[in-house]
């Protein structure tokens, strides 16, 4: 571990490193580096902006608008906040998960893998697949996906596609591309039309043979690259994710599981309504994100990593027979119980789209997904707690209404926040491991970015207005001059000036 | 059936001016003869989006702008490899570079009108400013959907 890397002693006599935003991430990140005057690594720390005025913004507000309402907190995963804030609300109408028409269940497990589907995809074919295919330290004209599309056209058009289809799925079940109601309070509001299974049924076997294949790129790129793709910004960690009552890979409904670093079980199929008695948030000075741990363990150890990285370490298997092969072989992969790897992230992120896949294609023979019993009610509540696997990771949901079934309390935990420990030692890591003593070029700290990368962080604020996001990076001796400075301006351009 | 007219409007309802790009759309449902028109909106743009290009005749794409100097601008978009290719919210140029890479076609013409926001921060209402920008566009943009002529269009662009 690389603790002794957050807060640096003597910091007036190094230089300061600054990345910042980081690109290729949700949102705004920022990276310092404190060096001393041989380059090396004295201090490192991802900073993030944290998505300060969710509470503020859905308090007061009727608590059957907070479907609708909380998919507008992130452009980048809305169907998570969308579902999630539908599970709680279940509970404040009487409905527990079990009692849902199973219709409902159903239909919100379709939206579900559609949405984690196309966010995958996104992720790796646009986002990462720059980086794992041309190398980290490749020309920055490179690491994007036009050159993906000039250099792999298949993979970047099956990743184009893949998203696209999992947007559709997710168009079919909500009525929308976004801004849908799908999901109301004790059930969804509409039902799948023959013509819509139809429809997504004609392309389902061509999107599984494209996962395959991706888990097979994956598999290919991570074991031609051992032992670098095991070292790589890896920490061993904790492990947090919902499972099934059976220990299966879960994205919808389960209980808690936690493991250590070495497999061990901390809890399991805990309930998440009482997520309270066993997740922790600490603050730190130097950033607005908390820092999530496990009671049971201590603000110091207690701290665990989410995502797909996560939800594949701890299942015991995957209830599709593809990804779950797929899985067995990702475990067998390395010597540990854990793969604990950070560029493993990617391998079982398509290993859950193989899921995905492969699930939408079970669902869609269900007659259920036409049926019109699709509500149902039961006693009022003034808390409701919903809890799903989101894309990147466990996304908590809690409310508390009053009287008048107005929103008095709000408390979400994102799953980036889960993360934010496990990416500010992979930051550290890389650092130590692959910076420092180093002069600094942008190749070299698109490192860094590869690693804060893998988590395929949501930093989301949605806000995309133009001539915003560039970007730009100092280095600074010891007094505070300016040696040397990167900038990226908004077009795009890079500029470096000394 | 694809419509050969497509006004793609993106932004999130809930942040303040962002909101300009859907809410003209709104403007353009009330206003104008859909027949040849279909809208369709996103809280960003994506690699996707390039797929729904296809077989347009004229693309207009509407956003919020912080940099607009004037309550709208309009100007015709050209392929373009900017960064914004490898985030999560790409520029409409990007999304037409990503056209032309899959198809290894030209994308149809393209256009944006970008409408003057100030404030974007979440929960905000429209602002007072950007509300009657959004009048103004709304007006310009009917003009553009009653002649979609590709000239006429291009006539509109101010230099």
């Amino acid at each position: 571990m690389y603790e002794n890397l957050e807060t640096a002693e003597n910091k007036e006599n190094l230089k300061r490193v600054v990345i910042d935003p980081v690109s290729r991430v949700e949102g705004h990140g920022k990276v310092t580096l404190l060096l001393d005057e041989d380059n090396k690594v004295k201090q490192a720390r991802l900073h993030i902006v944290e998505f300060r005025g969710f509470e503020r913004f859905i308090q007061g507000r009727p608590y059957w608008e907070l479907p609708v309402l909380v998919q507008r907190l992130c452009g980048i995963c809305p169907v998570s906040h969308h579902l999630a804030a539908a599970k709680a609300i279940d509970q404040l109408v009487g409905v527990d998960p079990e009692n849902l028409p199973p219709a409902a269940d159903k239909l919100r497990r379709l939206l579900h893998f559609g949405q984690v589907m196309q966010s995958h995809a996104l992720h790796f074919f646009h986002l990462s697949s720059p980086d794992l295919l041309f190398g980290f330290e490749s020309d920055i004209s490179k690491r994007n996906i036009i050159a993906v599309l000039n250099e792999y056209p298949d993979i970047g058009l099956q990743g184009v596609k893949l998203r696209k289809y999992g947007q559709e799925v997710i168009r079919m079940v909500s009525g929308k591309r976004i801004h849908g109601t799908g999901a109301i309070a004790g059930g969804m509001n509409k039902s799948l039309t023959k013509e819509e299974r139809d429809y997504l049924l004609k392309d389902i076997d061509q999107m599984i043979e494209w996962s395959v294949g991706a888990v097979a790129l994956i598999k290919k790129v991570h074991c031609s690259n051992l032992p670098y793709y095991d070292d790589f910004a890896t920490i061993p960690t904790s492990y947090l994710g919902l499972t099934k009552n059976s220990g299966a890979l879960e994205f919808y409904h389960g209980g808690i599981r936690a493991k250590d670093a070495n497999g061990g079980t901390i809890m399991d199929h805990i309930d998440y309504c009482k997520y309270n008695d066993y997740i922790h948030e600490e603050v730190r000075s130097w950033t607005y994100m908390k820092f999530p741990y496990l009671t049971a363990l201590g603000q110091e150890k207690g701290w665990y990593r989410v995502g797909p990285l996560a939800r594949v370490n701890i299942c015991d298997s995957i209830d599709t027979p593809l990804a779950e092969q797929a899985r067995v072989e990702f475990k067998q992969h390395g010597s540990e119980p854990m793969v604990h790897s950070t560029l493993a992230f990617h391998w079982a992120r398509l290993i859950e789209t193989l899921h995905c896949a492969e699930s939408i294609k079970q669902l869609l023979a269900d007659p259920d997904l036409m049926s019109s019993d699709l509500v149902t009610q039961g006693e009022k509540r003034f808390e409701g707690i919903g809890v799903i696997e989101a894309p990147r990771g466990t996304l908590f949901h809690h409310y508390q209404v009053d009287e008048n079934d107005i929103v008095t309390k709000a408390n979400l935990i994102v799953s980036t926040t889960s993360n934010n420990m496990g990416m500010n030692e992979s930051v550290r890591q890389v650092a130590a491991e692959y910076l420092s003593g180093q002069e600094l070029t942008e190749p070299l700290l698109n490192n860094l970015e590869v690693a804060i990368r893998a988590y395929d962080p949501c930093l989301s604020c949605a806000t995309h207005a133009v001539g915003k996001m560039p970007l730009q990076l100092e280095l600074v001796d010891a007094e505070g001059n300016l040696i040397d400075k990167l900038v990226k301006h908004s077009d795009g351009q890079f500029e470096k000036t000394t | 059936m694809i419509k050969p007219i497509l006004v793609f409007g993106y932004g999130n309802l809930s942040r303040g001016d962002d909101a300009l790009g859907p809410l003209l759309l709104e403007h353009i449902e009330e206003q104008c003869n859909l027949e040849a028109v279909e809208i369709l909106t996103d809280f960003q743009l994506q690699v996707e989006h390039a797929l729904d290009l296809e077989n347009r005749k004229l693309v207009l794409f509407v956003d919020a702008s912080v940099s607009c100097k004037t309550a709208f601008d309009f100007c015709e978009l050209q392929p373009l490899k900017d960064k914004s290719y490898s985030t999560h919210a790409m520029s409409p140029a990007s999304v037409l570079q990503v056209y032309q890479a899959i198809k290894k076609q030209d994308p149809p013409p393209a256009f944006l009108l970008s409408i003057q926001g100030l404030s974007f921060e979440l929960g905000e209402e429209l602002s007072s400013q950007a509300e009657k920008n959004l009048f103004l566009a709304g007006q310009f943009a009917r003009q553009l959907l009653n002649n979609t002529d590709l000239n006429y269009w291009r006539q509109q662009i101010k230099n």
